[in-house]
C-alpha cells in the first residue's frame, strides 16, 4: 500500500512514461537504445555467416554464381531496393515528427511505411514465383537445364547452382522474414501514435523501431549487389 | 541518443543520394571492369549503408559513446569472421 503511493507521488513529478529504475528520461532512452543496438550487433553476426558462406561458394563455383545472378530479374531487384531507400526515409522523417510532437504526420509516414514494405514483399513474392515456374527452387525438381543451353560457355554444374539458389532463397527468405516482423512492430506503433502515445518526452518505441528497419535496409544494401550484380557485363 | 531533432532538409539530401548510388550501381554492373566490378559494387554498397548509419539511425549527431562501441565491436567480429575463413579457403590449394 505505502509502496504504491509513493509511485504515485513519483509519476506526478515526470509523467507515467518514465519507469522507476531510472534517474531521468534521458538515461531511460540511452538504456534502451544500447539494447536495441546490442540486439542489432546479434544480428549483425547472425546475417555475417550466410554472408561468409556466400562468400565461400562464390569463390568456389563463380560461373554458377554468375550464371544464376543473370537469371535474377535486375529491374524488380532495383525497382525494390528502391522502394525499401524510400521506407527508410519515412521511418526517419516519422521519428523527427515524433520528436516534434506532430501526431497525423507521424501516422501518415508510419502508414507510407507500411504501405512500402508491403510493396517489397509483394514484389519479392512475384519473383519467387518466377523462379518457382523456371524449376530454380532447390528441391526435386530443381533444374538448370535453360540457363546451361542459355550459357554454354559458362560450363554449369546443375548441383553448384543449386548451392546458388539455396544461399539466394536463404538469403532473401531471412530478410524478407525480417520484413515481415517489421510490418507487425509498425502495425503496432501506428496504433499507438494514432492514439497519442508519442510525443517529444517519448518517442522511443518509434527511435527503436525505426533503427530495426533502417538495419533490415541495410542487409538489402548488400543483398542487392551480392546476388543480383555478380555478372551484367556483356559475356564475350 | 540526445533529443537532437535534425532538419527534413538533411533526411532528403540523404535519401537523393541512396536512390542516384542504387542507380548508378545496377548500370554499371553492366560495363566491363574486370574484377573491379565486384569492387565498385561492394564500395557502393558500403557508402550507402555507413549513409544509413549516420544519418538515418543518428550515430553521427546523437549516440553515446557505448552506442559507437558496440558498432565498432560487431564490425570487428564481423571482419574476423569474414577474414580468417577465406584466409583458410583461399589458401587450401596453394600446395
Amino acid at each position: 500500500m505505502s509502496n504504491s503511493a509513493v509511485q504515485t507521488e513519483s509519476h506526478e513529478s515526470h509523467g507515467p512514461e518514465l519507469l522507476h529504475h531510472f534517474v531521468s528520461a534521458e538515461q531511460q532512452r540511452n538504456t534502451v537504445s544500447l539494447a536495441m543496438w546490442l540486439f542489432l550487433a546479434t544480428e549483425v553476426m547472425f546475417f555475417g555467416g550466410m554472408f561468409c558462406a556466400y562468400l565461400i561458394y562464390r569463390t568456389w563455383y563463380y560461373a554458377e554464381f554468375a550464371a544464376g545472378s543473370r537469371s535474377l530479374n535486375i529491374w524488380l531487384g532495383t525497382v525494390n531496393t528502391v522502394v525499401l531507400i524510400g521506407s527508410s526515409l519515412t521511418v526517419a522523417l516519422g521519428v523527427r515528427a515524433a520528436q516534434m510532437g506532430k501526431r497525423k504526420l507521424l501516422v501518415v509516414l508510419l502508414l507510407l511505411t507500411l504501405v512500402l514494405g508491403l510493396t517489397f514483399l509483394g514484389v519479392k513474392a512475384i519473383e519467387w514465383h518466377d523462379k518457382y515456374v523456371e524449376h530454380h527452387i532447390p528441391g526435386a525438381s530443381f533444374s538448370v537445364a535453360d540457363l546451361v543451353r542459355e550459357y554454354p560457355q559458362l560450363h554449369i554444374d546443375q548441383r553448384h547452382a543449386q548451392i546458388f539458389f539455396s544461399l539466394y532463397f536463404a538469403m532473401t527468405g531471412m530478410h524478407a522474414l525480417h520484413m515481415v516482423i517489421g510490418v507487425g512492430l509498425f502495425l503496432y506503433l501506428t496504433y499507438h501514435a494514432w492514439k497519442g502515445t508519442y510525443g517529444p518526452k517519448y518517442y522511443t518505441p518509434i527511435e527503436l523501431g525505426g533503427l530495426y528497419w533502417h538495419f533490415v535496409d541495410i542487409i538489402w544494401i548488400y543483398l542487392f549487389p551480392l546476388l543480383y550484380l555478380i555478372d551484367r557485363k556483356p559475356l564475350k | 541518443m540526445s533529443e537532437h531533432v535534425m532538419s527534413s532538409k538533411m533526411y532528403y539530401g540523404i535519401w537523393i543520394t541512396l536512390m542516384v548510388l542504387t542507380v548508378v550501381t545496377a548500370a554499371v554492373s553492366f560495363i566491363d571492369l574486370g574484377p573491379f566490378n565486384t569492387i565498385v559494387a561492394l564500395s557502393i554498397a558500403t557508402f550507402k549503408a555507413i549513409l544509413v548509419v549516420l544519418f538515418f539511425m543518428h550515430v553521427k549527431y546523437a549516440s553515446e559513446k557505448l552506442t559507437k562501441l558496440v558498432i565498432a565491436s560487431a564490425l570487428f567480429f564481423l571482419v574476423l569472421l569474414l577474414s580468417l575463413s577465406m584466409i583458410d579457403y583461399l589458401t587450401r590449394y596453394l600446395a
